[in-house]
């Protein structure tokens, strides 16, 4: 039974072990990419550290590299990064006990890897009070690897490493914990809605399809859920 | 300029994943509201799964040669299963090596 503090912490940390080989090229190849666009080292490992955000990161530096007006690039990373309201907002019932350093701290590291494995350790209906720390392992895992891989991309310049389909590992994750939790019409609904939504709205630049799908999924979910009680 | 960016980007994006931490955490959530809250992992996850498999590449390929997607419905039933995330991920990963040297 996991409870010590330690423990959760290091079952964190873990929990993201399997897709960090996936995320390690993501790093490496926003290094390469903000050196290439003449981003300073400085400048795009700050990327890293204060955004620490990977898709909005990448399209970031590439509108640097266009030339492309700084106000408008602080607003497309606000809406690539918006669906992590969602996450937070999700999360906000069970970080209610923490402290405001806590809620500081794990909002801090909130990006999608962490959300799915940090989430999925409170739906476990064991009444643990340390699974905060499961989630400070999971975040802390997935910002030092962020912030490595990206050093060491700025540091390697032209080569680009290939990825051997590592980075696949993360849709396999993600796969792993939402498959069981399909039980039931409104979360499958949901599921199919949002799935076909996110495929039908790739053009949509800024991430601004999977927004749009997640909020499908969730609003069709509700729907299901009401003609069903 | 370029720390202009960083930093107000970086203000913005903790704003986003702190304040429904913050003023949720204080007002009492209505329970649609936390129903629907409770459908953002499955539709979340899912609207980033699906585009991963279906089109890998940026459009949409459901060919038999598309591997992810064969490796990613192998990938589904395993889990749906098994209930178990090493074992999902071997056999995706297995599944996806295999076929891209075959």
């Amino acid at each position: 039974m996991i409870s010590l503090p330690r423990t959760e912490f290091l079952a964190g940390i873990r929990s993201e072990l399997p897709i960090l080989p996936g995320v390690i090229p993501f790093g490496l190849i926003f290094g390469v990419l903000a050196a290439s666009v003449g981003i300073p080292p400085p400048a795009a490992q700050a990327f890293s550290l204060i955004i620490f955000g990977g898709s909005a990161q990448f399209i970031a530096a590439q509108m640097v590299g266009a030339g492309t007006p700084a106000l408008l690039i602080v607003l497309t990373i606000f809406v690539v990064n918006l669906r992590h309201a969602l996450y937070s907002a999700s999360l906000a019932p069970h970080f209610k006990p923490l402290s405001g350093v806590w809620k500081l701290v794990l909002a801090w590291l909130l990006t999608d890897e962490a959300y799915a494995m940090g989430y999925q350790r409170y739906t476990r209906p064991d009444g643990s009070p340390h699974k905060h720390l499961y989630f400070l392992g999971a975040g802390l895992a997935l910002w030092a690897t962020w912030q490595l891989s990206t050093a060491v991309g700025i540091l390697l310049g032209a080569q680009v490493p290939a990825s051997w389909g590592l980075d696949f590992a993360l849709p396999l994750t993600f796969i792993a914990i939402v498959a069981p939790n399909l039980k039931g019409r409104p979360s499958l609904a949901a599921a199919l809605v949002a799935g076909a939504l996110a495929v039908l709205l790739l053009g949509l630049p800024y991430k601004l399809g999977l927004l749009i799908a997640a909020l499908g999924g969730i609003l069709i979910g509700l729907l299901f859920s009401k003609t069903e009680s | 300029m370029i720390w202009f960016i960083i930093l107000a980007g970086g203000l913005l994006t903790f704003g986003i994943r702190l304040i429904p931490i913050l003023l949720l955490g204080r007002l009492e959530i209505p329970s649609r509201f936390s129903l629907a809250l409770s459908f953002v992992p499955t539709a979340v996850l899912t609207a980033i799964i699906v585009p991963e498999l279906l089109a890998p590449g940026g459009s949409l390929d459901l060919s038999p040669g598309n591997e992810r997607l064969i490796a990613g419905l192998i990938a589904i039933v395993i889990a749906w299963r098994t209930k178990n995330v090493l074992l999902t991920l071997a056999a995706g990963m297995a599944a996806l090596w295999g076929l891209q040297l075959f």
